[in-house]
Protein backbone atom coordinates (compact mmCIF):
# COMPACT_ATOMS: atom_id res chain seq x y z
CA UNK A 1 0.00 0.00 0.00
CA UNK A 2 2.61 2.41 0.87
CA UNK A 3 4.84 1.62 -1.70
CA UNK A 4 1.89 1.93 -4.00
CA UNK A 5 1.09 5.50 -2.80
CA UNK A 6 5.04 6.48 -3.07
CA UNK A 7 5.11 5.05 -6.50
CA UNK A 8 2.10 7.56 -7.42
CA UNK A 9 3.87 10.35 -5.99
CA UNK A 10 6.68 9.69 -7.70
CA UNK A 11 4.73 8.96 -10.99
CA UNK A 12 3.53 12.65 -10.56
CA UNK A 13 6.69 14.08 -8.83
CA UNK A 14 7.23 14.70 -13.05
CA UNK A 15 4.45 17.28 -12.45
CA UNK A 16 5.81 20.65 -10.81
CA UNK A 17 3.12 21.99 -10.97
CA UNK A 18 1.22 19.31 -8.72
CA UNK A 19 2.17 19.99 -4.71
CA UNK A 20 3.06 17.41 -3.18
CA UNK A 21 -0.03 17.07 -1.28
CA UNK A 22 -2.36 16.50 -3.80
CA UNK A 23 -2.92 12.94 -5.08
CA UNK A 24 -3.68 14.15 -8.88
CA UNK A 25 -3.73 17.73 -10.86
CA UNK A 26 -8.04 17.19 -11.11
CA UNK A 27 -7.70 17.40 -7.47
CA UNK A 28 -5.62 20.56 -6.80
CA UNK A 29 -7.76 22.37 -9.64
CA UNK A 30 -11.11 21.34 -7.62
CA UNK A 31 -9.34 22.27 -4.41
CA UNK A 32 -8.35 25.57 -5.98
CA UNK A 33 -11.81 26.31 -7.54
CA UNK A 34 -13.65 25.21 -4.62
CA UNK A 35 -11.61 27.17 -2.35
CA UNK A 36 -12.71 30.27 -4.44
CA UNK A 37 -16.25 29.64 -4.60
CA UNK A 38 -16.19 29.89 -0.44
CA UNK A 39 -14.61 33.14 -0.45
CA UNK A 40 -17.17 34.25 -3.00
CA UNK A 41 -19.59 33.09 -0.62
CA UNK A 42 -18.18 34.92 1.87
CA UNK A 43 -17.99 38.33 -0.73
CA UNK A 44 -22.08 37.63 -1.66
CA UNK A 45 -22.69 38.43 1.93
CA UNK A 46 -20.29 41.14 2.16
CA UNK A 47 -22.08 43.18 -0.81
CA UNK A 48 -26.24 41.20 0.33
CA UNK A 49 -25.77 43.53 3.39
CA UNK A 50 -25.12 46.74 1.38
CA UNK A 51 -28.18 45.57 -0.63
CA UNK A 52 -29.74 45.04 2.16
CA UNK A 53 -29.37 48.41 3.10
CA UNK A 54 -30.33 50.04 0.12
CA UNK A 55 -33.52 47.86 -0.17
CA UNK A 56 -34.68 49.26 2.98
CA UNK A 57 -33.96 53.21 2.04
CA UNK A 58 -35.54 52.43 -1.26
CA UNK A 59 -39.02 51.23 -0.12
CA UNK A 60 -38.88 53.73 2.85
CA UNK A 61 -37.67 57.16 0.75
CA UNK A 62 -38.98 56.11 -2.38
CA UNK A 63 -39.60 59.73 -4.32
CA UNK A 64 -36.23 60.75 -2.96
CA UNK A 65 -34.05 57.52 -4.49
CA UNK A 66 -36.18 58.39 -8.01
CA UNK A 67 -35.01 61.57 -8.02
CA UNK A 68 -31.61 61.31 -6.54
CA UNK A 69 -31.04 58.25 -9.42
CA UNK A 70 -32.69 60.57 -12.20
CA UNK A 71 -29.40 62.64 -11.93
CA UNK A 72 -26.79 59.63 -12.98
CA UNK A 73 -25.84 59.19 -16.24
CA UNK A 74 -27.77 56.57 -17.36
CA UNK A 75 -25.87 56.05 -20.98
CA UNK A 76 -22.93 55.69 -19.44
CA UNK A 77 -24.12 53.33 -16.72
CA UNK A 78 -25.67 51.22 -19.58
CA UNK A 79 -22.50 51.60 -21.53
CA UNK A 80 -20.38 50.39 -18.56
CA UNK A 81 -22.65 47.12 -18.15
CA UNK A 82 -22.11 46.36 -21.80
CA UNK A 83 -18.03 46.90 -21.30
CA UNK A 84 -18.11 44.94 -18.27
CA UNK A 85 -20.08 41.85 -20.36
CA UNK A 86 -17.55 41.97 -22.96
CA UNK A 87 -14.87 41.80 -20.67
CA UNK A 88 -16.53 38.34 -18.74
CA UNK A 89 -16.64 37.16 -22.31
CA UNK A 90 -12.70 38.48 -23.13
CA UNK A 91 -12.12 36.30 -19.48
CA UNK A 92 -14.09 32.98 -20.64
CA UNK A 93 -11.99 32.97 -23.27
CA UNK A 94 -9.02 33.13 -21.63
CA UNK A 95 -10.07 30.57 -19.76
CA UNK A 96 -10.87 28.60 -22.18
CA UNK A 97 -7.15 29.14 -24.63
CA UNK A 98 -4.88 28.42 -21.24
CA UNK A 99 -6.20 24.73 -21.31
CA UNK A 100 -5.47 24.55 -24.64
CA UNK A 101 -2.13 26.30 -24.46
CA UNK A 102 -2.65 28.87 -26.65
CA UNK A 103 -0.11 31.59 -25.43
CA UNK A 104 -0.76 34.03 -28.31
CA UNK A 105 -4.46 33.67 -27.72
CA UNK A 106 -4.06 33.75 -24.04
CA UNK A 107 -2.16 37.54 -24.06
CA UNK A 108 -4.51 38.88 -26.03
CA UNK A 109 -7.39 37.77 -24.57
CA UNK A 110 -5.65 39.03 -20.82
CA UNK A 111 -4.77 42.35 -22.59
CA UNK A 112 -8.23 42.83 -23.61
CA UNK A 113 -9.38 42.02 -20.78
CA UNK A 114 -7.23 44.89 -18.76
CA UNK A 115 -8.13 47.12 -21.31
CA UNK A 116 -11.60 46.54 -20.67
CA UNK A 117 -11.60 46.93 -17.62
CA UNK A 118 -10.05 50.16 -17.22
CA UNK A 119 -12.22 51.64 -19.39
CA UNK A 120 -14.82 50.56 -17.27
CA UNK A 121 -13.14 52.71 -14.32
CA UNK A 122 -12.51 55.23 -16.84
CA UNK A 123 -16.08 55.79 -17.23
CA UNK A 124 -16.87 55.33 -14.04
CA UNK A 125 -14.10 58.10 -12.84
CA UNK A 126 -16.19 60.54 -15.39
CA UNK A 127 -19.06 59.94 -13.74
CA UNK A 128 -17.83 60.45 -10.48
CA UNK A 129 -16.60 63.23 -11.74
CA UNK A 130 -19.93 64.81 -12.51
CA UNK A 131 -21.32 63.87 -9.20
CA UNK A 132 -18.76 66.08 -7.13
CA UNK A 133 -19.01 68.88 -9.40
CA UNK A 134 -23.16 68.80 -8.95
CA UNK A 135 -22.39 68.46 -5.11
CA UNK A 136 -24.19 65.42 -5.30
CA UNK A 137 -21.13 63.79 -3.19
CA UNK A 138 -22.53 62.95 0.62
CA UNK A 139 -20.36 64.96 3.37
CA UNK A 140 -20.68 69.13 4.34
CA UNK A 141 -20.88 70.12 0.77
CA UNK A 142 -23.81 68.30 -0.24
CA UNK A 143 -26.47 70.20 -2.48
CA UNK A 144 -29.83 68.78 -3.26
CA UNK A 145 -32.04 71.10 -3.50
CA UNK A 146 -35.14 71.74 -5.70
CA UNK A 147 -35.21 68.60 -7.30
CA UNK A 148 -38.33 67.37 -8.57
CA UNK A 149 -39.53 63.94 -7.67
CA UNK A 150 -40.43 61.77 -11.15
CA UNK A 151 -44.20 61.57 -11.19
CA UNK A 152 -45.12 63.61 -8.38
CA UNK A 153 -45.30 67.43 -10.24
CA UNK A 154 -44.68 70.52 -7.89
CA UNK A 155 -42.71 67.40 -4.82
CA UNK A 156 -39.53 68.30 -4.49
CA UNK A 157 -36.61 65.60 -2.62
CA UNK A 158 -35.83 65.75 0.66
CA UNK A 159 -31.93 66.56 0.77
CA UNK A 160 -31.02 64.23 3.56
CA UNK A 161 -33.35 61.43 2.45
CA UNK A 162 -31.25 62.23 -1.19
CA UNK A 163 -28.21 62.22 0.61
CA UNK A 164 -28.49 58.65 1.89
CA UNK A 165 -29.09 57.28 -1.72
CA UNK A 166 -25.85 58.87 -2.45
CA UNK A 167 -24.05 57.54 -0.03
CA UNK A 168 -25.15 53.97 -0.74
CA UNK A 169 -24.60 54.81 -4.41
CA UNK A 170 -20.66 55.62 -3.97
CA UNK A 171 -20.01 53.07 -1.11
CA UNK A 172 -21.61 50.56 -3.17
CA UNK A 173 -19.96 51.31 -6.61
CA UNK A 174 -16.88 52.44 -4.84
CA UNK A 175 -16.58 49.11 -2.93
CA UNK A 176 -17.51 47.46 -6.66
CA UNK A 177 -14.84 49.83 -7.94
CA UNK A 178 -12.32 48.23 -5.39
CA UNK A 179 -12.90 44.98 -6.84
CA UNK A 180 -12.34 45.95 -10.48
CA UNK A 181 -8.77 47.08 -9.44
CA UNK A 182 -8.13 44.30 -7.83
CA UNK A 183 -9.20 42.21 -10.61
CA UNK A 184 -6.95 44.17 -12.76
CA UNK A 185 -4.05 43.60 -10.49
CA UNK A 186 -4.93 39.88 -10.41
CA UNK A 187 -5.07 40.39 -14.16
CA UNK A 188 -1.21 41.58 -14.67
CA UNK A 189 -0.43 39.17 -12.61
CA UNK A 190 -1.93 36.32 -14.54
CA UNK A 191 -0.05 38.15 -18.09
CA UNK A 192 2.89 37.83 -16.48
CA UNK A 193 2.69 34.44 -15.62
CA UNK A 194 1.59 33.72 -19.28
CA UNK A 195 4.33 36.03 -20.80
CA UNK A 196 6.78 33.60 -18.92
CA UNK A 197 5.13 30.72 -20.04
CA UNK A 198 4.27 29.60 -16.56
CA UNK A 199 0.78 28.38 -17.80
CA UNK A 200 0.11 25.38 -19.18
CA UNK A 201 -2.59 23.20 -20.26
CA UNK A 202 -1.93 21.00 -16.72
CA UNK A 203 -1.53 24.19 -15.35
CA UNK A 204 -3.49 27.02 -15.31
CA UNK A 205 -5.54 26.94 -12.65
CA UNK A 206 -4.77 30.70 -11.47
CA UNK A 207 -6.53 31.85 -14.92
CA UNK A 208 -9.85 29.82 -14.00
CA UNK A 209 -10.02 30.94 -10.27
CA UNK A 210 -8.87 34.61 -11.36
CA UNK A 211 -11.89 34.07 -14.12
CA UNK A 212 -14.23 33.00 -11.17
CA UNK A 213 -13.60 36.42 -9.12
CA UNK A 214 -13.82 38.51 -12.32
CA UNK A 215 -17.66 37.25 -13.42
CA UNK A 216 -18.59 37.56 -10.03
CA UNK A 217 -17.91 41.53 -9.67
CA UNK A 218 -19.26 41.69 -13.09
CA UNK A 219 -22.61 39.79 -11.59
CA UNK A 220 -22.48 42.70 -9.07
CA UNK A 221 -22.19 45.15 -11.44
CA UNK A 222 -25.18 43.22 -13.43
CA UNK A 223 -27.37 44.75 -10.02
CA UNK A 224 -26.02 47.68 -9.60
CA UNK A 225 -26.67 48.90 -12.53
CA UNK A 226 -30.97 48.13 -12.55
CA UNK A 227 -31.03 49.18 -8.89
CA UNK A 228 -29.04 52.32 -8.88
CA UNK A 229 -29.42 53.75 -12.74
CA UNK A 230 -32.63 52.97 -13.64
CA UNK A 231 -35.41 53.76 -10.69
CA UNK A 232 -38.81 55.27 -12.02
CA UNK A 233 -37.54 55.86 -15.35
CA UNK A 234 -40.79 56.11 -17.35
CA UNK A 235 -42.28 58.88 -15.26
CA UNK B 1 -13.27 22.42 -16.31
CA UNK B 2 -13.87 21.70 -19.96
CA UNK B 3 -11.61 18.34 -20.27
CA UNK B 4 -14.83 16.43 -20.34
CA UNK B 5 -16.15 18.33 -23.30
CA UNK B 6 -14.73 17.72 -26.36
CA UNK B 7 -16.30 20.03 -28.71
CA UNK B 8 -15.72 24.04 -29.09
CA UNK B 9 -17.00 25.78 -26.17
CA UNK B 10 -16.87 29.12 -28.42
CA UNK B 11 -20.45 29.23 -29.73
CA UNK B 12 -21.72 28.60 -26.01
CA UNK B 13 -19.75 31.57 -25.03
CA UNK B 14 -20.59 33.78 -28.14
CA UNK B 15 -24.41 33.18 -27.29
CA UNK B 16 -24.20 33.85 -23.72
CA UNK B 17 -22.51 36.76 -24.48
CA UNK B 18 -24.77 38.10 -26.81
CA UNK B 19 -27.77 36.91 -24.82
CA UNK B 20 -26.37 39.31 -21.78
CA UNK B 21 -25.71 42.27 -24.16
CA UNK B 22 -29.77 41.79 -25.35
CA UNK B 23 -30.47 41.53 -21.42
CA UNK B 24 -28.97 44.76 -20.28
CA UNK B 25 -30.68 46.29 -23.79
CA UNK B 26 -34.11 44.89 -22.71
CA UNK B 27 -33.28 46.15 -19.10
CA UNK B 28 -32.45 49.76 -20.16
CA UNK B 29 -35.85 50.00 -22.84
CA UNK B 30 -38.25 48.11 -19.88
CA UNK B 31 -36.88 50.67 -18.37
CA UNK B 32 -38.59 53.90 -19.71
CA UNK B 33 -42.21 51.97 -20.43
CA UNK B 34 -44.84 52.59 -17.51
CA UNK B 35 -45.33 48.48 -15.81
CA UNK B 36 -46.81 50.17 -12.95
CA UNK B 37 -45.36 48.57 -9.81
CA UNK B 38 -43.66 45.44 -12.01
CA UNK B 39 -40.89 47.99 -13.24
CA UNK B 40 -38.70 46.96 -10.59
CA UNK B 41 -39.69 43.03 -10.45
CA UNK B 42 -38.77 43.03 -14.31
CA UNK B 43 -35.41 44.67 -13.58
CA UNK B 44 -34.58 42.05 -10.86
CA UNK B 45 -35.77 39.62 -13.08
CA UNK B 46 -33.87 40.23 -15.98
CA UNK B 47 -30.63 41.01 -13.93
CA UNK B 48 -31.19 37.60 -11.87
CA UNK B 49 -31.33 35.95 -15.24
CA UNK B 50 -28.22 37.36 -16.54
CA UNK B 51 -26.44 36.39 -13.24
CA UNK B 52 -27.81 32.91 -13.80
CA UNK B 53 -25.81 32.69 -17.50
CA UNK B 54 -22.97 34.10 -16.02
CA UNK B 55 -23.11 31.60 -13.27
CA UNK B 56 -23.99 28.58 -15.16
CA UNK B 57 -22.10 29.08 -18.16
CA UNK B 58 -18.97 31.51 -17.92
CA UNK B 59 -17.82 30.59 -14.30
CA UNK B 60 -19.01 26.69 -15.31
CA UNK B 61 -21.13 25.87 -12.93
CA UNK B 62 -23.22 23.91 -15.31
CA UNK B 63 -21.06 20.87 -15.89
CA UNK B 64 -18.94 21.31 -12.94
CA UNK B 65 -16.87 18.06 -11.90
CA UNK B 66 -17.00 18.73 -8.12
CA UNK B 67 -20.19 18.77 -6.48
CA UNK B 68 -19.59 20.41 -3.66
CA UNK B 69 -19.06 24.00 -6.07
CA UNK B 70 -22.89 23.29 -6.65
CA UNK B 71 -23.43 23.03 -3.06
CA UNK B 72 -21.24 25.95 -1.96
CA UNK B 73 -23.15 28.39 -4.44
CA UNK B 74 -26.68 27.00 -3.44
CA UNK B 75 -26.09 27.76 0.05
CA UNK B 76 -24.48 30.80 -0.55
CA UNK B 77 -27.78 32.04 -2.28
CA UNK B 78 -29.78 30.46 0.43
CA UNK B 79 -28.02 32.39 3.44
CA UNK B 80 -28.57 35.78 0.44
CA UNK B 81 -32.33 35.34 0.64
CA UNK B 82 -31.99 34.22 4.33
CA UNK B 83 -30.38 38.27 4.88
CA UNK B 84 -32.76 39.87 2.43
CA UNK B 85 -36.14 38.11 2.95
CA UNK B 86 -35.90 38.54 6.83
CA UNK B 87 -34.56 41.96 6.91
CA UNK B 88 -37.71 42.89 4.79
CA UNK B 89 -39.94 40.71 6.64
CA UNK B 90 -39.16 42.83 9.97
CA UNK B 91 -38.97 46.37 8.23
CA UNK B 92 -42.11 45.72 5.83
CA UNK B 93 -44.10 45.08 8.98
CA UNK B 94 -43.04 47.89 11.42
CA UNK B 95 -46.33 49.29 11.42
CA UNK B 96 -45.23 51.43 14.13
CA UNK B 97 -42.34 53.17 12.43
Amino acid sequence: MSDQAAAAVHEEGHNPALLHHFAEPEQQRDAASLGMWVFLATELMFFGGMFCAYLIYRLKYFGDFAAASSTLNTALGATNTGVLICSSLTVVLAVWVAQTARRTLLITSLILTLILGCAFLGIKGVEYHDKFVEHHVPGPSFSFENEPIPGHPGQFANPNHAQIYFALYFIMTGLHAVHMIIGIGIFVWLLTLAWKRRLTPEYNTPVEIGGLYWHFVDIVWIYLFPLLYLIDKHK
Amino acid sequence: MSAHSTSSPLKTYVTIWAALLVGTYVTYRVAFLDLGPFNAAVALTIATIKATLVALFFMHVKGASDKMIKVVVISAIFFLLLLLILSMADFGTRSWS
